[in-house]
C-alpha cells in the first residue's frame, strides 16, 4: 500500500521538474530573446525536452514538448502573444520544432525501456542459475533420506528370510536416522521460507547469556557430536534482551558446522562479551579456516564450499545470518592470524545488570 | 498404573494409526477422534484419564476446543504441535493444558510425558515432603536439603522452587511462575525469573550449566524434573 502514493508523488515531480524547467528556460531567454533570436531559443527548449526526456517518463516528457513548442509560438514567434504565424518559414519551423521534440521524446523513452527489459532479463538468468543450484543440492539432500527409507521399509516388508536380526536393527536404525536428516532439511527450508517471506521477526525477551550457551552446546553435544566446546563468557554478563529461539537456531547452526568441519583434534571456543548497549558473541576455532576467497559468499543462501563433501544444503549460515539481522545485528567472518575462522555476531541490545535483582 | 484410557484427537490418519499402535502396545485404553466435534462427543460420552489434542484440526480450533473441554474436564490434556509455534505452546499452556509434544516427536518422549501427566494427575499432596534423589524438599518446614545439608534459599528462591516441586514434570511458561511467585504484576518481568532461575541452580544443581533439575524449554518456560533415570 505504502509503494502507491509514493509512485504518484514520483509522478508528480517528475511533471513539475520538466514543467518547471520549460518555463525557467523560457522566462531567461525572454529578455534576451531580440538579442539572440527566436530560433535559437528553440534549439535551447529542445535541449530542455532532451534532457527530459533522459531521465522521466514519457507523459512529462510528451507534455513538456508539446507545452515548449506553443510556448515558443506565443512568447518568440513574431507575431508575439498570438498562436498566429504569418512566415512559412516560421510555421515550417514551428511543426519540424513539435515533430522533432516528440520524437527525441519517444525514442529515448524506447532506449530506456530495453534498458530496463535486459536488466530483467540478467536478473532472471542469475535467479535461475540459483535455482538451479538450489534443486541439485536440494534433491540430492530430500532424495538420499527418502531413499533410505523406502529401500529399508521394502526390504523389511518382503517377507526376506535372509535377512538376520542383525540386518533387521540396522535397516531401522537407517530409517530413524533418514528420518531425523530430513527433518533438520526441511526445519532449514522453513526457516529459510519464513525468512525470504519477511515473516521473522525477533519477540525479544530478557535472556541469560550465560544459559542460552549452555543450553545450545548441550544440543549440539546430544543431537550432533560428543565434542569438547570451550566457553569463556565475561563476568558479570548482564541479562540482553534477545529472541531466545532465534538465537538459540543461531548458535546451533555456527556450533554444529564447527563441530561437523572443524577436525577432531582442533579446539573450538565460543566466547560472549558485552559492551554498552552490544552484545557480542564469537565462535572460534583452530581449524583450516575458509578459503579467502569463499569468504564473502559463505553467507549467501545455498552456497556450499567448493571442495565441501556432499552433506548439508548451504542454508544454515544463511538462515543465521537472517536471525542476527532480525535482531538489527551483524555477523562476520574472517580467518584468524593464526590459523582457523573466527564467527563474530554483535547484536544491539538492552542490558540488565543481574545484581539489581537479588532480594533480602 | 496402565490401563488408562486416553483419546487422541487428531485429524492426521497416519498420526492417529502411530499414537494408536504405541499406546494399545504400552497398555493403554485408545480411542480416536478426527475432528473437535468428534472429540467433544468421545470426551463427554466416555471421560478418557487423558487427552492428547493436535492444534491444527479441521473444524475448530485446537485452542478452542482446550478451552471448551477446560470448562469441566479436569483430567490432563496434552498438546500435539507443530514445531516453531512457541507462542501457540504458550498460549494452551495459559488456557490449562498440562503438557506438550512437537511433532515430530520421539516415542520414549511421548510415553514420559503421558506416564507423568497421568502421575501428577492422580496424586493429590500425599507427601509434605519431595524426594528428588540428592534433593529434599519439606514444604511443611519450608526447607530444602541437599545431599543432606540444609541449603540457604531466599524466600524468593525457596518459593519458586516449592512451585517447581509441586507441579513435577509440568512445564510452567514464563508468565505463569512470575504470577505465583511474585504476583499478577509481574508477569511481564521477565528479567526476575532468568536472575533466580540462573541463582537457584547455582545452589541446587550439580552443574548449573548442566542442569538436570530445572530444565528449559525454550521460548516456552521450565520444566522440573525430580527422577533423573
Amino acid at each position: 500500500m505504502a509503494t502507491i502514493p509514493l509512485l504518484k508523488n514520483e509522478k508528480k515531480r517528475q511533471y513539475i521538474i520538466s514543467i518547471g524547467l520549460i518555463l525557467f528556460v523560457t522566462g531567461v531567454c525572454y529578455p534576451f530573446s531580440i538579442l539572440m533570436g527566436y530560433k535559437v531559443v528553440a534549439l535551447l527548449l529542445l535541449l530542455v525536452v532532451s534532457v527530459n526526456a533522459m531521465f522521466f517518463d514519457i507523459l512529462p516528457v510528451l507534455l513538456a514538448a508539446l507545452l515548449s513548442a506553443l510556448i515558443w509560438n506565443f512568447f518568440f514567434i513574431p507575431p508575439k502573444f498570438t498562436f498566429a504565424i504569418r512566415n512559412t518559414e516560421d510555421l515550417l519551423m514551428f511543426f519540424m520544432y513539435f515533430i522533432v521534440a516528440l520524437v527525441n521524446a519517444a525514442l529515448t523513452y524506447r532506449i530506456r525501456q530495453m534498458e530496463k527489459l535486459a536488466n530483467k532479463r540478467e536478473e532472471k538468468e542469475n535467479t535461475l542459475k540459483l535455482y538451479n543450484t538450489l534443486l541439485n543440492s536440494l534433491s540430492h539432500e530430500l532424495r538420499t533420506p527418502i531413499s533410505t527409507i523406502i529401500g529399508a521399509t521394502d526390504n523389511l516388508q518382503i517377507e526376506n528370510q535372509k535377512l538376520s536380526p542383525q540386518n533387521r536393527s540396522e535397516l531401522l536404525g537407517e530409517i530413524s536416522k533418514a528420518a531425523l536428516r530430513l527433518n533438520i532439511q526441511v526445519e532449514n527450508l522453513l526457516n529459510m521460507s519464513r525468512l525470504e517471506s519477511g515473516f521473522v521477526q525477533a519477540k525479544r525477551d530478557w535472556c541469560d547469556v550465560n544459559e542460552l550457551i549452555y543450553n545450545v552446546i548441550n544440543n549440539v553435544k546430544e543431537n550432533e557430536k560428543a565434542r569438547n566446546i570451550s566457553v569463556e563468557i565475561a563476568e558479570n554478563m548482564p541479562l540482553c534482551q534477545l529472541d531466545y529461539g532465534l538465537m538459540e537456531q543461531v548458535l546451533y547452526n555456527l556450533l554444529r558446522n564447527a563441530v561437523l568441519y572443524v577436525p577432531a583434534t582442533e579446539e573450538i571456543l565460543i566466547s560472549a562479551s558485552f559492551s554498552i548497549n552490544y552484545l557480542i558473541i564469537k565462535v572460534e576455532d583452530n581449524g583450516n579456516g575458509f578459503p579467502e576467497k569463499e569468504i564473502s559468499h559463505v553467507f549467501d543462501k545455498f552456497y556450499r564450499l567448493k571442495n565441501s563433501n556432499t552433506g548439508g544444503t548451504g542454508l544454515g549460515l544463511s538462515i543465521a545470518k537472517g536471525f542476527v539481522e532480525a535482531h538489527n545485528g551483524t555477523i562476520s567472518l574472517t580467518n584468524k592470524a593464526s590459523g582457523g575462522a573466527s564467527f563474530c555476531i554483535t547484536i544491539p541490545t538492552k542490558t540488565s545488570n543481574l545484581h539489581n535483582f537479588t532480594d533480602e | 498404573m496402565n490401563n488408562a484410557g486416553i483419546l487422541i484427537i487428531d485429524d492426521e490418519i497416519q498420526i492417529r494409526k502411530l499414537l494408536e499402535i504405541t499406546l494399545l502396545s504400552n497398555d493403554y485404553k485408545v480411542s480416536l477422534a478426527s475432528t473437535a466435534k468428534e472429540g467433544l462427543m468421545m470426551a463427554a460420552n466416555h471421560p478418557p484419564d487423558l487427552i492428547l489434542l493436535d492444534l491444527g484440526l479441521p473444524d475448530e480450533s485446537g485452542h478452542s476446543l482446550l478451552l471448551r473441554l477446560r470448562e469441566w474436564f479436569k483430567k490432563p490434556i496434552l498438546i500435539l504441535s507443530v514445531q516453531s509455534s512457541e507462542q501457540d505452546i504458550v498460549q494452551a499452556l495459559d488456557n490449562g493444558a498440562n503438557d506438550y509434544l512437537c511433532k515430530p516427536f520421539r516415542t520414549g518422549e511421548l510415553l514420559a510425558r503421558i506416564r507423568s501427566a497421568l502421575r501428577s494427575g492422580s496424586t493429590e499432596e500425599t507427601s509434605n515432603i519431595i524426594d528428588c534423589g540428592e534433593l529434599q524438599i519439606d514444604l511443611v518446614a519450608r526447607t530444602v536439603k541437599r545431599n543432606q545439608d540444609f541449603l540457604k534459599l531466599t524466600l524468593t528462591e525457596y518459593n519458586l522452587l516449592a512451585l517447581f516441586a509441586k507441579n513435577e514434570g509440568k512445564v510452567l511458561t514464563h508468565q505463569y511462575l512470575l504470577r505465583q511467585v511474585w504476583g499478577p504484576s509481574y508477569a511481564n518481568e521477565s528479567q526476575y525469573l532468568r536472575v533466580f532461575i540462573a541463582q537457584l541452580r547455582k545452589k541446587i544443581e550439580k552443574d548449573a550449566n548442566q542442569p538436570k533439575y530445572i530444565v528449559t524449554e525454550s521460548g516456552v518456560g521450565y520444566r522440573f524434573i525430580a527422577k533423573n533415570s
